[in-house]
């Protein structure tokens, strides 16, 4: 099984389509990543079936980072 | 994804334009599931559909709650997959002039006219956009560009949803999403055979074809907007009444 950590990036990557090299912890999807708002939506949908939860639009507004989105899941999942 | 796979859901589909639309839909090889408001009209939906051999079926649903939305939509995902083809089609009227008309007979329509929109739509949008490909269409009206006397409710919600159209039409385009809206003119239904007899005349003077519209008329053209033929249109709103208006 892999790490959370690598699960997340393999989806930013995949949604993202971006390498996933180029996907480090610290990215923003948006300024680094190059995602538009839909793109956003859509990967927090793709983290959602990964994951097997419902991430609450609130709380989906404030993932922007792949950092944040690993923080989520750690905090929500455990 | 081939056609037979591909669910279409069609709003107020129990009798009239609605009716004709699933019916041609279903026809065009899509599963079809279309909605009324009572469980008598979802029973008459699965009637006809299952007459013509479809696998879909008729559902109750109230456009205007929210709840009845989700379970609806939620109902659809699991027994037939996520609705890759939405029409808004139910719609109310409540007409009165505006310095007699209610508050209620102003908000009913708006919530079922164009909240509806809303809350239809974005249940529908994650299906679609995962899909890399859909298809919106909301029946709207000539009254929505022509205005007519005792329906500024009504006219507002139409022309509210072809400017919902053209917003969510630039939303949606980078994952080929369409959104369109079709405007009939006076169409032969049981809403338009209540008009009394004078005003039917005068309404054939202002149509240069002479006749009403047929709702099989515009069952042909919501069909055509979705299927694969029509994939560069979207964010337009196509009028079909005869020639009575001409955008």
């Amino acid at each position: 099984m892999s790490s959370i950590e690598e699960r997340v990036k393999k989806i930013v990557a995949e949604q993202l389509g971006v390498k996933e090299e180029e996907v480090s912890t610290e990215a923003s999807f948006v300024e680094d990543l190059g995602a538009d708002s839909l793109d956003t939506v859509e990967l927090v949908m793709a983290l959602e079936e990964e994951f097997e939860t419902e991430i609450p639009d609130e709380e989906a507004e404030k993932i922007t980072t792949v950092q944040l989105a690993i923080n989520y899941i750690n905090e929500n999942l455990a | 994804m081939s056609d037979a796979n591909k669910v279409a859901l069609v709003t107020g589909a129990s009798r009239g334009i609605g009716r004709a639309i699933a019916e041609q839909l279903a026809a065009s090889g899509l599963t079809v599931v279309g909605t009324a408001t009572s469980e008598s009209g979802a029973e008459a939906i699965t009637a006809y559909l299952q007459a013509a051999g479809n696998p879909g079926c008729g559902m109750r649903l109230d456009v205007a709650d929210d709840d009845s939305v989700n379970s609806v939509i939620a109902a659809i995902n699991e027994r037939f997959g996520a609705p890759l083809v939405l029409v808004n089609n139910a719609g109310i009227t409540r007409d009165n002039i505006l310095m007699r008309m209610k508050p209620d007979e102003w908000s009913d329509v708006i919530d079922t006219n164009l909240n509806a929109l809303y809350r239809v739509s974005k249940a529908c949008l994650r299906g679609m956009t995962k899909a890399r490909w859909g298809r919106i269409v909301n029946i709207t009206s000539v009254v929505g560009s022509m205005g007519n006397m005792g329906q500024s409710n009504y006219a507002a919600t139409k022309a509210g949803a072809e400017g919902f159209a053209r917003a969510l039409a630039r939303e949606l385009g980078s994952r080929a999403v369409t959104v369109n809206c079709v405007a009939p003119g006076f169409i032969d239904t049981d809403m338009t055979r209540e008009l009394p007899e004078a005003n039917r005349e005068l309404l054939l003077q202002q149509i240069p074809l002479g006749r009403l519209g047929e709702a099989a008329e515009i069952g042909a053209l919501v069909t055509f907007l979705c299927s694969d033929a029509a994939a560069y249109i979207t964010g337009e709103t196509i009028h079909i009444n005869g020639g009575m208006y001409m955008g």
